[in-house]
């Protein structure tokens, strides 16, 4: 018994001592000389904000890079709750549910309309919040919040067509290569209704916004027809099926493909004809945040041209903060998937209004049981 | 026949350890890959130790599996003491029906249930932050309960009634009656219950994820949240640091059970002769 307990203890010491031992792993350190804002408000000290982002969606540190959020906290003693969510429903449901309170968040678009039309959304300082001033002009006056009060832009990206150059003989240029019999049981399209729907409704030369009825029909007939060739309905593992080359072609995010592209060299990318989706994820300040001060501060600091960096590099989507699309240490400067030469069409996803988004489900339903 | 039985057993095997065994190869990849193996390296192992989020909720699962077994085994305990000491029959059958709802329960519904109930109570105490380590405890030890129950009943049932009596005879108090003459007896039931609470704690996803609040998240939380994009080896490398543990625990509890019944055995065989 003795020795049981004693191994127990062994064991538990050692993971305490590798938990400390952890935190004494070198990082690079953000450079604060270059910061624009001020950070150094007294009255902020010692307060904490709860910041709920999505999952791997800022620079933690890995591989010895910038860790963004415990730079923050040591620049200007203010603690951060970090949390993080994997859909904008679960962000949704959390806020709405009354029984946590978050300072900041990060939702996409349409969720940052549905928030606001809802009341859940406090206005912005802008004038606290100095490095607004630099964030591109494409990321300003959107459609969920016209006279920018509410928001502003962290990332964007473009949904696009992936292919395996080796499975894939000719050079796709249009969403019909996904309905191309030649790949059946090799196409990987999304398993999330809305932009599943996306493809057929650019395909048909819908709007994807459509309140029509008949519409939202006829995408979900050819949605049915491209069944029998999809091999699966895919969301993260898409990752591995393209890396592994299991499937030939895969609609996707830009900035995630530069992930694949890593990992196989086979991949190639390419912004369909017909148009595509794009979106933008926006940091807002719900209504129940406790500490706005600190939490439009922490805004300010995500839009240093000098953090922005790390987190594109890390990140690999789009970047708002002009400044840093002409930085030598930006690794995806001038990349032409993330910043296309060409004119690509683009659409955003607005918020449905209830019926379409019930008929959407059901046949979304319908599709996944046919 | 016995080819037959070995391919069976071959194929339980498999099913049950494969996707561990996969994890725990891919652990060990060289590229963040987790499809193609490019060679052995340990990076996903220091990686991890540079991931403050996931260590941050490491620590956190930790600190929570460990307090609401403990706090689980003390209640659970006594209430398997009143229950065992029940007298009608019928009325140790309702009560162990109740106790068992949590377990019989889908978590998801215990899940909304408890999130409902806290947020009510956090709007007559008008606090908009109610969800936190608090709520996580009290509904981790709800669903430990049954299992502790279960699990110190049957000692209890094996343990003569009149042992206490016997002792309080020769001059005990009943309170040290119970800690010196049943709680012995009925410790190998004890531990159990930690164990299987501060497993079952450890790796619940759904009850915390509506339960959970701002300051206080769990690794199995945090690893969710990153299936949107991609789950990297560093979880793995940690998921397979956790198993690892876990597995330890598993063997030494049997290893416990094996020894304690063992020591029964020979102090039966000794009684005899």
């Amino acid at each position: 018994m003795k020795k049981i307990i004693s191994v127990v203890l062994t064991l538990a010491l050692f993971a305490g001592i590798l938990m400390l031992s952890g935190c004494s792993l070198k990082n690079e350190k953000l450079d604060t000389s270059v910061l624009l804002g001020n950070y150094d408000v007294e009255e902020l000290k010692g307060t904490e904000i709860n910041v709920y982002n999505w999952g791997e969606y800022v620079s933690d540190g890995e591989g010895g890079s910038v860790d963004v959020i415990s730079d923050f906290e040591k620049l200007t003693g203010i603690k951060v709750n970090y949390n993080m969510y994997d859909s904008n429903e679960d962000l949704y449901a959390k806020l709405k549910s009354g029984g946590v309170n978050y300072d900041v968040i990060i939702p996409s678009d349409y969720m940052a309309e549905r928030l606001k039309d809802e009341g859940l959304l406090q206005k912005l300082d802008y004038s606290v919040i100095t490095n607004y001033a630099g964030i591109g002009d494409e990321y300003k006056n959107l459609f969920f919040d016209e006279n920018n009060e509410y928001t502003v832009a962290y990332t964007g990206g473009m949904v696009g067509l992936i292919y395996n150059t080796t499975m894939v003989s000719e050079k796709p240029d249009s969403w019909n290569v996904m309905w191309d019999p030649k790949y059946s049981g090799e196409i990987l399209t999304f398993n999330n209704s809305r932009d599943a729907f996306g493809v057929a409704q650019y395909l048909l030369g819908y709007d994807i916004n459509s309140t029509n009825p008949d519409e939202w029909r006829a995408a979900a007939e050819k949605l049915k027809e491209q069944k029998p060739l999809i091999q699966s309905y895919v969301m993260d593992e898409v990752f591995n099926k393209m890396e592994a080359g299991e499937a030939a072609i895969a609609p996707y995010y830009a900035g995630d493909y530069l992930t694949m592209k890593q990992e196989n060299d086979d991949l190639e990318f390419v912004y369909p004809k017909e148009g595509t989706n794009r979106f933008v994820d926006v940091m807002c300040v719900p209504t129940s945040a406790k500490n706005k001060k600190a939490a439009e501060m922490f805004i300010n600091y995500m839009c240093e041209p000098e953090v922005a960096l790390h987190n594109a590099n890390y990140l690999g989507y789009l970047c708002p903060v002009t400044a840093v699309l002409s930085d030598d240490r930006y690794e995806y400067k001038d990349n032409e998937v993330l910043y296309p030469k060409q004119e690509v069409k683009t659409q955003y996803f607005h918020n449905l209004d209830q019926d379409t988004l019930d008929l959407l489900s059901k046949l979304w339903e319908e599709l996944k049981l046919a | 026949m016995k080819a037959l039985k070995k391919i069976y057993i071959a194929l339980i095997m498999i099913f049950l350890y494969a996707p561990m065994l996969v994890m725990v190869v891919f652990s060990f990849n060289a590229s963040n890959s987790t499809s193609v193996m490019s060679g052995f390296s340990l990076k996903w192992y220091v990686e991890m130790f540079r991931n403050a989020t996931a260590l941050t909720a490491l620590r956190n699962t930790l600190v929570l599996a460990v307090t609401s077994a403990l706090i689980s085994i003390v209640i659970g305990t006594a209430a398997a003491v009143g229950i065992n000491s029940m007298k009608k029959r019928w009325l140790r059958s309702a009560v162990m029906t109740v106790t068992n709802v949590p377990m019989m329960n889908p978590e998801i519904v215990t899940g909304v249930s408890m999130m409902l109930l806290f947020v009510f109570v956090g709007k007559i105490v008008s606090s908009s932050s109610v969800l936190g380590f608090p709520t996580l405890l009290i509904a981790h030890v709800t669903f430990n309960l049954p299992y502790v129950i279960l699990s110190v009943l049957p000692k209890l049932r094996q343990t003569d009634r009149h042992l206490s009596e016997a002792a309080q005879d020769l001059g005990c108090t009943p309170a040290s009656a119970f800690f010196k003459v049943v709680l012995p007896n009925i410790k190998s039931g004890i531990i159990t219950g930690f164990i299987m609470a501060f497993t079952l704690s450890l790796d619940d996803f759904i009850i915390s994820y509506f339960v959970s609040g701002a300051k206080f998240q769990t690794l199995p939380i945090v690893i969710f949240s990153m299936t949107k994009k991609k789950v990297k080896p560093d979880m793995y490398a940690l998921s397979t640091l956790i198993f690892v543990s876990v597995l330890v625990l598993m063997i030494l509890m049997n290893v416990l059970q094996a020894r304690s019944e063992k020591k029964e055995r020979k102090r039966a065989k000794g009684s005899e002769g």
